[in-house]
C-alpha cells in the first residue's frame, strides 16, 4: 500500500515468500503494526496531498517574518516571512523520496555484497569485507562532505553519499546472517543440486534471515533522514527557496524566539516518519520471531 | 527397594509436575534408592524424565511447576523448592549434560570447584586437588587451566568432581556421556561405578540410551508420557520386559554384539497436551483392549521387584528375532561399482595452514550395497561425505561414478551425476528451509534435476510422501510443525525426488530418539529393496552400522584403518583401533548374552 514499506525490491521478495496465510498479519495483528500503519498514513497523507491544498506559494513572502500564527498563515510565518504551513506541506514529498531512494539502494548494494560474501566459501569473500570496510575508515560526514565538495551538490551526489555511508553496515550485517545458515542442510542440499547462486540466494538464504536484516530498518532509515537533515542544515543539501522538512528546522533557528511552529512541526513529521518506519519494522521482526524458525 | 534395616538413600514418592497452563508433565513418580546403587532413569524425549530428575533437587524449570509428591534424602525430609538449595550439594547434587556449556568459561577448574567449596563448607586447595583426584583427573594438570583448554571427556570429570565436592549421598547425572566418543564415555562409566562402590554413593542415571544404562545401572525405571511404566532390576527388565513400550524400545535399539531385525513401534510419542485418560500407550500398544482406553492401569508388581504398568502384561511377547548383519553378507555384482574413490584427501584450508582431514581413502560401492563409513569426531567421515557428493574440494584423488570420473566441484558436474548423488544431514532441524513447505522442499529436485513440469509435481511430491510413509496431508506442513523423525524422513524424501543412485546419509539417525531411529533405518532398509538404491552410511554407532551395513570401512584420523564384510569387522576385528572401538561400544547383549545363549540352543 505504501510506496516506503513496499518500494525496496528486497523486501517484497522476502513477504511474498513467507507463510502466504499470515503475510499481511503482522501488520494488522500486533500493536506496533496498527500503530506505525497510522502514523506512517499520516505522514504520507501530508507528504502526498499536502501539495496540493497548500495555500501559498512557497517562494513568496506572505507577511513579517517569523510572525506567529494568523488567519492567514495558521502556523506563522518563516525566517523569510513565506508561510511555514503551505512549507510544511510541499516540504514532504523530498524527504520520502530522498529516503526511500537512499534505503532502497543501500539495502540493494548492501544486500547483494553481503549475500555474496557470505555464500562464496573463497577468497571473494575477504576481498569483498576489505573493500566495504574501507567506507567505514571515514567519519559519514567528512565522507558527504568530501563528495559533495568535489562531485557538486546535485540530489543525486547527494543520494550516493549516503548510501555509501550506510551500505558497510547492511553488508556486514548480512554477511554474518548468510554465514549462519550457510552450513544448514537446506543450503547445502541447494549447492549440491547445483541450483544458480541467484536462486540459492534468493529461495533459501533470504527467507532465513531477513529477520536479522530487517531488524535495524528503522534505526538505518533515520540515519538517512538525519544525515539528509544534516547536509542540508550546512546548506549543501536542497537549494532554497526549495521546502524540505530538514531545511526548514535548519533554516527557521533564527526566528525560534518568535515563530516557535517554523521549526516544531517539521521536526516532529521527520520524528513521525521514523519512528513510524522503527513500528514496522519492529513489528515486522516480531512477527517472524513467532511464527518463523525455531 | 532399600532393605529393612538400611535406610533408604532417597525415597521421591507421587511426585506431580505441572505447566502453568495445568498440564501434567510427570504425573505420580515414585522412586526410592538403596546407598550405593545406581538407578537408570530412562526415557525418549518428552517423556519427563529429566523433569523428574531436576524435581529431585527441587527445581522445576520456569514455565512448570512442582505441584505434589514427598522426598526424603538419607531420612531427611525435603521440601521440593527453592529451600532445596542448601540441601544441594552436601546431600544431592547434579552433572548436566553438555559439560563444555556447562563449565563457566572464565573461570579456571581450580576456582569453578572452589566455588562451590566455599558454597557449602569453607575448605582449602588441598580439598579441590581431592576432588580431582577422585576422578582421576591429575590435579596439577588441571587445577590451572580453563575449561576449553580440557577435552570433553575431562571436562565431563570436572562436572562429576564438582558434583562430588561436598560428598553428596545421591547424584543426578543427566545423559552425562551424550555428546562424548565411545571410548571416552566407557571409561566415564568406569569411573562412576568405581566412586559408586569406594564412596557408597548413590546414582540417578538418566539417558534415553538402553545399550548405556545396561552398562552401570543396578536398576532401571522406564518412563512413557510421564509416568513410569515399568521398574525392575536391570538384568530382568533387559531379558524380560513386560511393559509393551519397554519390549518396543529393547526391540529398537540396534546391537552391534548380537544384531537383530529392528521392530519400530507403531505411532509417535504424544504431546503433553495430548495423553489420553486410560493407559498412554494404548493408541501405539498391540495388546490393547477397551479396559486400556478407559481406565489407567497401576504400577504393580509382576515378580519380586519387578513393577510393571499394564493390563496385560503377561500378553507381551518375548525379546527373539536375532537378524544376520546387514543384509545377510549377500554378494553384489562384480562388475563397475556404482561410486569408486581413489587415493582421496581432503583438506581443510585457511588462509594460512592446511589441515588434512581425510587421506588415501579408497574404496567403492556396488549398486544396491550399503557400505558404512564408521568413524568418532573428527576422524574425517563427514569430510569424505561431503568432497562426494561436490561440497567439500578434492585435494587430490580421484571419485568415479559409473565408470566415468566425477568433478570435484558442483558446478563441473553434469546435472545427470548431480541427480545420481544425493545427499540427507545429519540435524533434522536444520535439514529442511523453514520458510517453505514439505511440498516446496520435496518438489524442488524433482523440478531441478529431473526437470518435472510443475503439473506433473504434486502427483510426484505424493507419491514420494508415500514413500516414505508420510501421509500426503503432512504436504502443506512446514519442517517447525513436525517432529524430528518426520523431519528426517522428509529429507529422505528430498533426496529420492532427485531418483538418486546412491543416497549419502550422514549420521542421520543419531539426533532421533532409538524408536524413531529404528523407524528410519527400517525404512532405508525397504527402500533399497524397493528402488536398488545404494547407500553411503556415516555413523559413529556400531549397533547402526549392524542393522543396515553390508561392508563397513573403519576411520582413524582421516585414514581407512580397516575395511571388510560387516560381520567379519565386526565379530573379529583386525586393527587394534577397531579393537578399543568395539570394546567400548556399550551393548545391552553384554547383560541379556546368557539368556541369548539359551534362545539359539532351544
Amino acid at each position: 500500500m505504501s510506496s516506503m514499506v513496499t518500494s525496496p525490491p528486497e523486501l517484497t521478495t522476502i513477504v511474498a515468500h513467507g507463510r502466504r496465510s499470515k503475510r499481511a498479519a503482522w501488520l494488522l495483528h500486533t500493536r506496533p503494526g496498527i500503530a506505525g500503519l497510522m502514523l506512517l498514513g499520516f505522514v504520507l497523507a501530508v507528504a502526498l496531498i499536502g501539495p496540493l491544498v497548500a495555500p501559498h506559494n512557497i517562494a513568496q513572502p506572505i507577511g513579517v517574518p517569523g510572525a506567529g500564527p494568523s488567519s492567514a498563515a495558521p502556523l506563522g510565518t518563516d525566517f523569510l516571512g513565506r508561510d511555514v504551513l503551505s512549507r510544511v506541506l510541499h516540504g514532504g514529498l523530498p524527504v520520502l523520496g530522498l529516503s526511500a531512494v537512499t534505503i532502497g539502494l543501500t539495502y540493494l548494494v548492501g544486500l547483494s555484497l553481503g549475500l555474496v560474501a557470505g555464500l562464496s566459501r573463497s577468497l571473494l569473500d575477504p576481498a569483498i569485507m576489505r573493500a566495504v570496510d574501507l567506507f567505514l575508515v571515514f567519519p559519514p560526514l567528512l565522507l558527504l562532505l568530501l563528495l559533495l565538495t568535489g562531485a557538486g551538490t546535485g540530489t543525486g551526489v547527494l543520494i550516493i553519499g549516503i548510501v555509501l555511508v550506510l551500505f558497510p553496515g547492511v553488508a556486514r550485517l548480512t554477511r554474518t546472517a548468510t554465514l549462519e545458515v550457510s552450513t544448514t542442510g537446506y543450503i547445502e542440499a541447494a549447492i549440491a543440486r547445483g541450483e544458480a547462486k541467484v536462486a540459492i540466494m534468493r529461495r533459501e538464504v533470504l527467507p532465513n534471515i531477513s529477520q536479522a536484516i530487517l531488524a535495524d530498518l528503522g534505526v538505518r532509515f533515520a540515519a538517512a533522514i538525519s544525515l539528509a537533515a544534516s547536509i542540508n542544515f550546512l546548506g549543501l543539501g536542497s537549494k532554497p527557496p526549495a521546502a524540505n522538512w530538514g531545511l526548514m528546522v535548519a533554516e527557521n533557528r533564527q526566528i525560534v524566539g518568535t515563530n516557535l511552529w517554523a521549526l516544531v512541526v517539521p521536526a516532529i513529521l521527520l520524528a513521525a516518519l521514523t519512528v513510524s518506519v522503527n513500528l514496522l519494522s519492529d513489528a515486522y521482526v516480531h512477527s517472524r520471531g513467532r511464527s518463523g524458525s525455531k | 527397594m532399600a532393605d529393612e534395616g538400611r535406610q533408604a538413600a532417597l525415597t521421591l514418592s507421587n511426585l506431580t509436575v505441572a505447566l502453568d497452563g495445568g498440564d501434567v508433565v510427570v504425573d505420580d513418580v515414585s522412586l526410592e534408592l538403596a546407598p550405593g546403587e545406581i538407578l537408570g532413569l530412562v526415557g525418549e524425549s518428552g517423556s519427563g524424565k529429566t523433569t523428574t530428575a531436576l524435581s529431585l533437587l527441587g527445581y522445576a524449570t520456569p514455565g512448570a511447576k512442582i505441584v505434589g509428591g514427598e522426598l526424603q534424602i538419607s531420612g531427611t525430609p525435603l521440601a521440593m523448592n527453592d529451600s532445596m538449595r542448601r540441601a544441594r550439594g552436601s546431600l544431592i547434587s547434579y552433572v548436566p549434560q553438555d559439560p563444555s556449556r556447562a563449565l563457566n568459561p572464565a573461570l579456571r577448574i581450580a576456582a569453578a570447584i572452589g566455588d562451590i567449596m566455599k558454597a557449602h563448607r569453607a575448605e582449602g586447595d588441598a580439598a579441590v586437588d581431592r576432588a580431582l583426584d577422585r576422578v582421576g583427573l591429575v590435579p596439577a594438570h588441571a587445577t590451572h587451566r580453563f575449561p576449553h583448554q580440557l577435552s570433553g571427556g575431562q571436562q565431563q570429570r570436572v562436572s562429576i568432581a564438582m558434583a562430588l565436592s561436598c560428598e553428596p549421598a545421591v547424584v543426578v547425572l543427566d545423559e552425562p556421556t551424550t555428546g562424548l566418543d565411545v571410548v571416552t564415555q566407557a571409561r566415564i562409566l568406569e569411573e562412576l561405578k568405581r566412586l559408586r562402590s569406594e564412596h557408597n554413593i548413590s546414582m540417578v542415571y538418566v539417558t534415553h540410551d538402553l545399550a548405556v544404562v545396561s552398562q552401570i545401572a543396578d536398576r532401571i525405571a522406564v518412563m512413557y508420557a510421564g509416568r513410569i511404566v515399568e521398574q525392575g532390576q536391570a538384568e530382568t527388565l533387559l531379558r524380560d520386559p513386560r511393559h509393551p513400550y519397554t519390549r518396543g524400545l529393547l526391540a529398537s535399539v540396534p546391537d552391534h554384539i548380537r544384531p537383530r531385525a529392528l521392530e519400530p513401534m507403531a505411532g509417535i510419542a504424544l504431546g503433553v497436551g495430548e495423553r489420553p485418560s486410560g493407559c498412554a500407550f494404548a493408541p501405539r500398544c498391540a495388546q490393547r483392549t477397551d479396559r486400556c482406553q478407559s481406565e489407567m492401569p497401576g504400577l504393580e508388581p509382576v515378580a519380586a521387584e519387578h513393577l510393571v504398568r499394564c493390563f496385560h502384561s503377561e500378553l507381551t511377547p518375548e525379546l527373539t528375532s536375532h537378524a544376520a548383519y546387514g543384509r545377510g553378507g549377500q554378494l553384489y555384482d562384480a562388475g563397475t561399482p556404482l561410486l569408486e574413490v581413489v587415493q582421496l584427501r581432503a583438506e581443510h584450508r585457511s588462509l594460512h595452514e592446511a589441515t588434512v582431514a581425510a587421506a588415501d581413502i579408497s574404496f567403492s560401492v556396488s549398486r544396491g550395497e550399503c557400505v558404512a563409513l564408521v568413524g568418532e569426531s573428527g576422524s574425517g567421515k563427514t569430510t569424505i561425505a561431503r568432497a562426494i557428493c561436490g561440497l567439500h574440494p578434492v585435494a587430490a584423488g580421484e571419485l568415479r561414478l559409473g565408470g566415468q570420473p566425477l568433478p570435484s566441484l558442483v558446478a563441473r558436474r553434469t546435472r545427470e551425476q548431480r541427480r545420481q548423488v544425493q545427499i540427507v544431514f545429519q540435524n533434522p532441524a536444520g535439514a529442511l528451509n523453514p520458510h517453505h513447505t514439505v511440498r516446496e522442499a520435496i518438489g524442488r529436485p524433482a523440478k531441478v534435476l529431473r526437470g518435472l513440469s510443475n503439473r506433473a509435481l504434486p502427483g510426484e511430491v505424493d507419491r514420494l510422501l508415500g514413500c516414505v510413509r508420510l501421509t500426503t496431508r503432512l504436504g502443506d506442513r512446514y519442517p517447525q510443525e513436525l517432529s524430528g523423525g518426520e523431519r528426517q524422513r522428509v529429507s529422505i524424501a528430498r533426496a529420492l525426488a532427485a531418483q538418486p543412485e546412491i543416497i549419502l546419509c550422514d549420521e542421520i539417525t543419531s539426533a532421533l530418539d532409538v524408536s524413531v531411529q529404528a523407524a528410519v533405518l527400517k525404512l532405508l532398509n525397504e527402500l533399497r529393496d524397493e528402488l536398488g538404491l545404494s547407500l553411503l552410511f556415516i555413523t559413529h554407532d556400531l549397533g547402526v552400522v549392524a542393522a543396515v551395513a553390508d561392508r563397513v570401512l573403519v576411520l582413524d584420523q582421516g585414514r581407512i584403518c580397516e575395511q571388510g564384510v560387516t560381520e567379519q569387522v565386526l565379530q573379529a576385528p583386525a586393527s587394534e583401533y577397531t579393537q578399543r572401538l568395539l570394546a567400548a561400544a556399550p551393548s545391552i547383549s553384554y547383560v541379556t548374552a546368557d539368556t541369548d545363549a539359551v534362545a539359539e540352543r532351544a
